[in-house]
């Protein structure tokens, strides 16, 4: 078998993962760096990332107000430290993008312009217009292609990390294009694959999205940290899923129930005002949107579609100018997607399968338990975003903890061995697996997409917006019948050349096991707290469970739950209040309509 | 029974196929669906060993162009109700004048070593520290880049364009827009760096013309227009080249 070596491997090519190349190809230009990524870097998730991206960058604001408004967006789970670090570096990051082309909208002055976001107090995320995550991850991508330390596997898909007397030697991966199976060697390791929406049966994400990094760690024995905080976005159009970005509140659509009622005001979250409030209304946060939408339906204030009941957005007061110069991608998605016109009729939206706020449990550099494996980005959970992400706080995140991570990856490659001779044997073995698991498998009765299906629906149903122990435990029995099915997978691909069915497969199995941690961790977790909703136990409960769940996979397959405490600096725990009580200090200003 | 419509798909194996075959299916015709719903339902219920790229299913990722009856679309933004009207019929094939990996799958390497020989990253040689803060740049000056920027490198341009066909050295209409995004873009130094590629025969003179790059592309960039423009600014430049040494700065070609 072919092995080709390296120091620092990438695991995954967006915004994380790009940012983390950059990083360590600075620290030490003599480092071969390798970004190995199933797709094409430039198709890669945060390309889909809408609103903007949040960091301190006007005399109005404090770096302390970002920090709360983080903390208390995610229910005091965020731990302080890793917070106070990212809301200093943010603007430094979002800056340096800016240094690379990054085409941010602009104040008349030629300055940075901000926006609003929910959650957020002062308003300061940056923005270019609404394809921010677009923006970067092209100027990432193209600023990351005159680095010559840089060597890209673009559609390699990486099936196992090399790990060999507790330390990471690397991964095995495939190349799609001609079915070779390869050892990349490297002394240093960073997932940055991203999230695993694709867990669930209605999400924003791309289909790329299955937990890939999460599943590779959790196997190694690494730990996933807070797996049971999944965020749903309150305004995805029905059907397709597609994400209407908060910006569109954040600049002053209403949310509207088949009264044409804005009934955030019965939820505590304030009082309706005509022009946007920040921490108020629709810029509350979104686990708490979320969670109006089903206590409404529940009421019977919903639009029935063939898609599952809806409320609505309304944008039509904002005008077709200020929709076209903020907001064009919602205008072309709702105009595309839905056949709905903006500016002039109202968008059908539900609750929809957003972000991951847990994953791969690492410290503030991105470090694993894992001697030599690193995450960021959203396949890792540091943690900044605690039991619910404030929105344009993840773009910030791949930057910074990208750039942290790969700094510590490369100085950690600096002072490393090559890999033992290990590796080839370890490869073998996975390459065998490969073989009889799949591509010369025979008499197997299953096909990817039932199980998946299957898969997708036992989350909607058990780990949901609201779960009790009932579901999540004939959740957690479904999940361990699938896993027994997955073993009688039949492929109708046996194909070396680009096979899809086998790169479905294995995204599957990655899926299995992290929906499996999912409902593990959401049933261990008896309270509520930001976006995991036990109606079992509606209360949150500081004394049991002000911290972060990890959890383990046993070699025999199952899972062990832990905890470990929430690191505090500067805030206790206190009261998530929005609306009217912060309404007064939190006006938004006149000029943010006007550029 | 639901109605239905047939997809014709271009199928090619290279451990198989000597050369590309069309294989029939039905599907139901779903007035959400588009032809990429179509594909998936197919992968999922009917023949697993269909090929193709997707991802992101808004018209932003770039990955699902393919030949939808003869032009160049991204399948995530093709309804197969705009079909069903017109002969039940939706013949789908890779993307034209592309090496074919297999199926709907095209080879990219070319392409993406045309992107990195354009050389599509700001040139700013010794910029102020960070703590200086940004560069300013008014919104007009980010309107004059900022449709080339657009570009969600989908290559359907190059599926359009007849040159691209002739010549494949051809840097293509893609690439040439990015470039024009950065020379373009008030804060960038480098337009003379990329004058070497971007004047060569087989840079914007190799284009003729025909702008079927803009008819076709999904996010309304006019890579045409900047082509056009750009054999004007190359003019400049190469004669600037002659006049002042230094002035269009460092030539590596």
């Amino acid at each position: 078998m072919d092995t080709s070596s390296h120091d620092v491997l990438l695991v995954g090519g967006g915004g994380a993962g790009l940012r983390a190349a950059i990083a360590a190809a600075e620290v030490n230009p003599k480092l071969r760096i390798a970004v190995v990524s199933k797709v094409y870097p430039m198709r890669s998730h945060t390309v889909s990332a809408e609103g903007g991206a949040a960091g301190v960058a006007k005399p109005d604001d404090s770096l302390d107000e970002h920090a709360y408004d983080t903390i208390s967006g995610g229910d005091w789970l965020s731990d302080q430290d890793a917070v106070e670090a990212f809301v200093k570096e943010a603007p430094q990051e979002l800056l340096q993008l800016e240094r690379w082309g990054c085409p941010w909208n602009r104040e008349p002055d030629g300055h940075i312009a901000v926006r609003a976001f929910g959650g957020m107090k002062k308003m300061r995320t940056w923005f270019a217009a609404d394809k921010t995550g677009f923006h970067m991850l092209h100027t990432l991508f193209q600023t990351s292609m005159q680095y010559d330390p840089i060597t890209r596997y673009d559609e390699w898909f990486v099936t196992r990390l090399l790990v060999d007397e507790g330390r990471v030697l690397g991964v095995v991966a495939i190349e799609l294009m001609s079915g070779k199976v390869q050892a990349i060697t490297a002394k240093s390791v960073i997932l940055c694959t991203g999230g695993c929406g694709r867990v669930f049966p209605f999400t924003t994400n791309a289909s790329i999205k299955n937990g890939d990094g999460m599943a590779l760690a959790y196997r190694a024995g690494v730990p996933l940290k807070d797996m049971e905080f999944i965020q749903y976005h309150p305004t995805g159009l029905p059907f397709t899923g597609i994400l209407i970005t908060e910006a569109a509140r954040a600049e002053g659509g209403y949310m509207l129930n088949k009264d044409g009622y804005r009934y955030l005001q019965d939820y505590n979250l304030g009082t309706p005002e005509p022009k946007p409030v920040l921490r108020s209304m629709e810029l509350g946060p979104r686990d708490r949107l979320s969670q109006a939408f089903v206590k409404e339906d529940q009421k019977g204030r919903t639009i029935e579609t063939p898609y599952g009941p809806v409320v609505h957005l309304d944008l039509r007061h904002l005008g077709e100018k200020l929709i076209d110069a903020k907001l064009p991608f919602v205008r072309e998605l709702c105009m595309k997607y839905q056949n709905v016109d903006p500016v002039k009729e109202l968008i059908p939206v539900r609750p929809v399968v957003h972000y991951m706020m847990g994953g791969v449990s690492t410290d503030i550099n991105g470090a694993t338990p894992l001697a030599g494996l690193f995450a960021a980005g959203e396949v890792a959970c540091v943690s900044i975003n605690g039991a619910n992400r404030l929105g344009s706080n993840s773009l910030p995140e791949c930057l910074v903890f990208g750039a942290r991570a790969g700094r510590a990856a490369a100085t950690y490659a600096s002072e490393q061995p090559e890999p033992n001779g290990k590796v080839a044997a370890l490869a073998s073995d996975e390459q065998r697996r490969l073989e009889s698991e799949f591509l010369r498998k025979v008499g197997g009765r299953e096909r990817v997409a039932t199980i998946r299906t299957e898969m997708q629906t036992t989350m909607e149903n058990s780990a949901g917006i609201y779960r009790e122990q009932g579901l999540l435990l004939a959740g957690a029995n479904k999940l361990r019948n699938l896993q027994e099915r997955y073993r009688d997978l039949q492929l109708d691909d046996h194909s070396r050349t680009f096979n899809t069915e086998l790169e479905s497969a294995l995204e599957l199995g990655f899926m299995l096991d992290v929906a499996e941690s999912m409902v593990q961790c959401a049933l261990h977790r008896t309270e509520s707290r930001g976006a995991h909703q036990r109606t079992d136990y509606p209360a949150r409960n500081d004394e049991k469970f002000l911290a972060h769940s990890l959890v383990y996979r046993n070699p025999d397959g199952s899972t062990r739950v832990e905890y470990k405490p929430v690191a505090i600096t500067r805030w206790p725990p206190g009261e998530r209040v929005y609306g009217q009580q912060t309404a007064k200090q939190a006006q938004p200003q006149e000029t943010r309509l006007t550029n | 029974m639901a109605e239905t419509i047939t997809l014709e798909i271009a199928r090619y194996s290279p451990e198989q196929d000597t050369a590309p075959h069309f294989q029939s299916f039905e599907v139901p015709v779903n007035k959400e669906w588009v032809v990429l719903d179509a594909l998936n339902h197919i992968k999922d219920k009917q023949d697993g060993t269909l090929t193709y790229r997707w991802s992101c299913r808004m018209g932003i990722c770039g990955s699902c162009g393919m030949m939808v009856n003869g032009e160049p679309k991204l399948t995530c933004a093709t309804f197969l109700t705009d079909y069903a009207r017109q002969g039940k019929k939706i013949r789908v094939e890779p993307l034209r004048y592309f090496p074919v990996v297999r199926d709907l799958v095209t080879e990219l390497t070319d392409f993406l070593a045309k992107l990195k020989k354009a050389k599509l990253w700001l040139i700013h040689p010794n910029q102020p520290p960070l703590s200086d803060g940004e560069f300013l740049q008014t919104p007009t000056q980010v309107d004059r880049y900022k449709q080339y920027a657009m570009c969600i490198n989908c290559t359907l341009c190059y599926a359009a364009c007849p040159v691209v066909g002739l010549d494949p050295i051809f840097v293509g209409p893609a690439a040439l827009a990015l470039a024009q995004r950065y020379n373009m873009d008030s804060r960038d130094q480098g337009s003379g760096d990329r004058l070497a590629v971007l004047a060569h025969p087989d840079g914007v003179w190799g284009c003729t013309f025909v702008g079927e790059c803009t008819r076709v592309c999904p996010k309304h960039v006019d890579p045409a227009g900047a082509i056009q423009q750009y054999k004007l600014t190359a003019v400049l430049e190469w004669l600037k080249s002659f006049v002042t040494p230094r002035g269009a700065g460092k030539h590596d070609g």
